[in-house]
């Protein structure tokens, strides 16, 4: 009983604290109208669109009256076979870019370090971020220039030194590759800045010890650089594990497409529930997979967190 | 001091130099064959394929776009408007919201700081924010429903927190309060003006999230009127692909389909102002990159 009482009364308090910062700082408060509209449009509200999972929409009814089925879109998901394609496809995709771009990432940022004209240091930096501000319809473009079988870049130079031409829109097996490189090409310089932003951060003083110490370049990178850029390093590799489950969508919806003669090596969450939405209209199923997205995505986030949280609370997530 | 160079300081060194070289050129390359690609005759590059520099050189593709400039510049002027609105409405929502953020004063900073993050850690998915728009706000067929959804997000309003605690010292914001001034006077007259380059960065990355937009154009245009220069660019490719594989699976020839150089031209117009304000303001977007990754 006193319990009870007790807490009723810290809510009446809490309650009445809200309200008084509200009168106090109500110019505060009216700053962040327009960003509260913003989240509320199209993140807090739509959360109430997770009904549609449990659907079986036709077009009579609508989203709002066609019936519940429960939970037979995740069961048709999920013995099809299709949830388990798609997430694995997610997670590897994801698991190549997160360690092989990083890794390059570093890789390059050190090679610059590493360069003493000012000139070519520039020069290389700004050449590499380019690609990143470009956006994914030219990629296509691209892609599709270097790739396509009649004249594409690539079959052009095979002919000429005599080899097969080779029909990339028709083979699954050269995609992993392809869409993995494309990623790295389009990343390389954002990532590249970052680390290179914290080997600039370090002192001098370490490498011109290490230099009166005898250490070779080879050495100063491995003893100093390298140990120095890891907690940057590891930061960076949680965040993206966090997002693991989320895919690239642009970048596979723009380099594939609708062909589907490719999807069991390149099709994602996201590209699956787009077609699901866009082309074919099953929203039931779309929404069910895209919840399963980021219901999976949450877990996997809140796991990881509690997991560094437990081992180097420095580096935890929130 | 004088810096002893050893055998391994040289090679590296070399090593470094050629490594980079490979890789900036592969990050270029492919821009020079588009522009190259798009100044060669088009039964050229179909008979010989592409190559570095134009053979056969010829404006015959932009003459082609700009005989009929009407669609594009239309898709110009619908990118220029929501790029343009988009990044000035977007700008003062998430600086406003940084400054709030950054105030020590203001009790619920930590909560709402969090429901921001939480948005991007879970989501009701592309169905139901699909919904919102179209059928309860009814936006589709709107340029609102372009640049509505891209105004901020939680990366942009934790970057601009970021930059405001490192740029405005709370020893000013105090000395301003002291003097009588309120939060409205203190944002536009003290934290503004000092927040030059990160408005700068934020800008610009609202600004190219726009320009490279096809997505929104794609989910809620009902018709032409509202393509984005993106997705100008990308019906112009997949509608011209389309139509070659149906015209060769039936063996008939269609004449008049936007040629391999027309695409690689319309590429170039589409990217051309992007790529060429670059070199001026990559040094925002380095900085900006820089303050983000220290903080998160």
């Amino acid at each position: 009983m006193k319990i009870v009482k007790e807490t009723m009364v810290k809510r009446k308090r809490t309650r009445n604290e809200f309200f008084y910062d509200l009168k106090k700082n109500y110019i505060l408060w009216c700053m962040l109208i327009p960003t509260f509209l913003f989240f509320l449009v199209n993140n807090y509200l739509p959360m109430v669109g997770i009904y549609f999972a449990f659907i079986k929409f036709n077009f009579k009814g609508g989203l709002f009256g066609s019936p519940f089925v429960g939970l037979s879109n995740f069961a048709f998901l999920w013995k099809s076979n299709i949830l388990f394609d798609l997430t694995v496809n997610t997670i590897l995709y994801n698991l190549g870019f997160i360690i092989l771009g990083n890794v390059l990432q570093v890789f390059t940022a050190i090679l610059v370090s590493q360069v003493t004209s000012k000139f070519f240091k520039k020069f290389s930096q700004t050449l590499m971020f380019m690609p990143y501000f470009v956006s994914y319809v030219i990629l296509t473009v691209l892609v599709y220039n270097v790739f396509n079988y009649e004249y594409g870049l690539v079959n052009n130079l095979l002919s000429k030194w005599g080899m097969a031409p080779v029909n990339f829109y028709g083979e699954p097996k050269y995609w992993p590759f392809l869409i993995t490189f494309f990623y790295i090409w389009k990343n390389l310089g954002y990532g590249m800045v970052v680390y290179l932003a914290t080997i600039l951060g370090i002192s001098k003083e370490y490498y011109e010890a290490a230099e009166v110490d005898g250490a070779n370049t080879l050495q100063q990178i491995r003893y100093i650089t390298l140990p120095q850029i890891k907690p940057t390093f590891i930061i960076l590799l949680l965040f993206s594990l966090g997002s693991i489950m989320k895919g690239q969508f642009e970048l596979f919806y723009q380099m594939v497409g609708n062909n589907g003669l490719l999807f069991s090596a390149t099709d994602i969450i996201d590209t699956y529930v787009y077609r699901a939405t866009v082309t074919n209209f099953d929203f039931g199923m779309g929404t069910a997979a895209g919840l399963y997205q980021s219901l999976f995505g949450f877990v996997l986030i809140v796991a990881i967190n509690f997991w560094i949280k437990k081992k180097n609370p420095e580096y935890a997530l929130f | 001091m004088k810096i002893r160079k050893t055998k391994y300081t040289g090679a590296v060194n070399l090593a470094a130099y050629i490594i980079l070289s490979i890789f900036s050129v592969m990050c270029v390359l492919p821009f020079v064959v588009i522009v190259s690609g798009s100044l060669t005759d088009n039964a050229i590059i179909v008979s010989e394929g592409y190559s570095l520099l134009p053979k056969g050189f010829t404006l015959e593709a932009y003459q082609t776009i700009f005989k009929t400039p009407k669609d594009i510049l239309k898709a110009y002027g619908v990118t220029m408007f929501c790029t343009a609105i988009g990044t000035g409405i977007g700008l003062v929502m998430t600086t406003l919201t940084g400054y709030v953020l950054s105030r020590k004063e203001f009790k619920y900073r930590n909560t709402i700081s969090f429901l921001i993050y939480f948005t991007t850690i879970f989501g009701g998915g592309l169905v139901p924010w699909y919904f919102m728009i179209s059928g309860v706000l009814k936006l589709k067929g709107t340029l609102m429903a372009i640049w509505m959804p891209g105004l901020t997000t939680a990366f942009f309003i934790i970057l601009m927190r970021t930059f405001i605690v490192a740029s405005v010292p709370d020893e000013l914001t105090e000395a301003a309060k002291i003097d009588g001034a309120g939060h409205g006077t203190i944002f536009t007259r003290v934290v503004t003006p000092i927040l030059k380059p990160g408005l700068a960065t934020v800008g610009l990355f609202l600004a190219l999230g726009y320009w490279n937009d096809w997505f929104r154009s794609s989910l809620f245009s009902t018709s032409q009127s509202t393509w984005t220069l993106q997705y100008y660019l990308y019906n112009l490719v997949n509608r011209a692909e389309a139509l070659r594989s149906m015209a060769n699976q039936s063996r008939i020839t269609i004449d008049n389909l936007p040629t391999e150089a027309v695409k690689l031209a319309m590429a170039v117009v589409a990217t051309g102002p992007i790529l060429l304000l670059y070199p001026f303001v990559q040094k925002y977007f380095v900085s900006g990159i820089t303050v983000g990754a220290v903080k998160g």
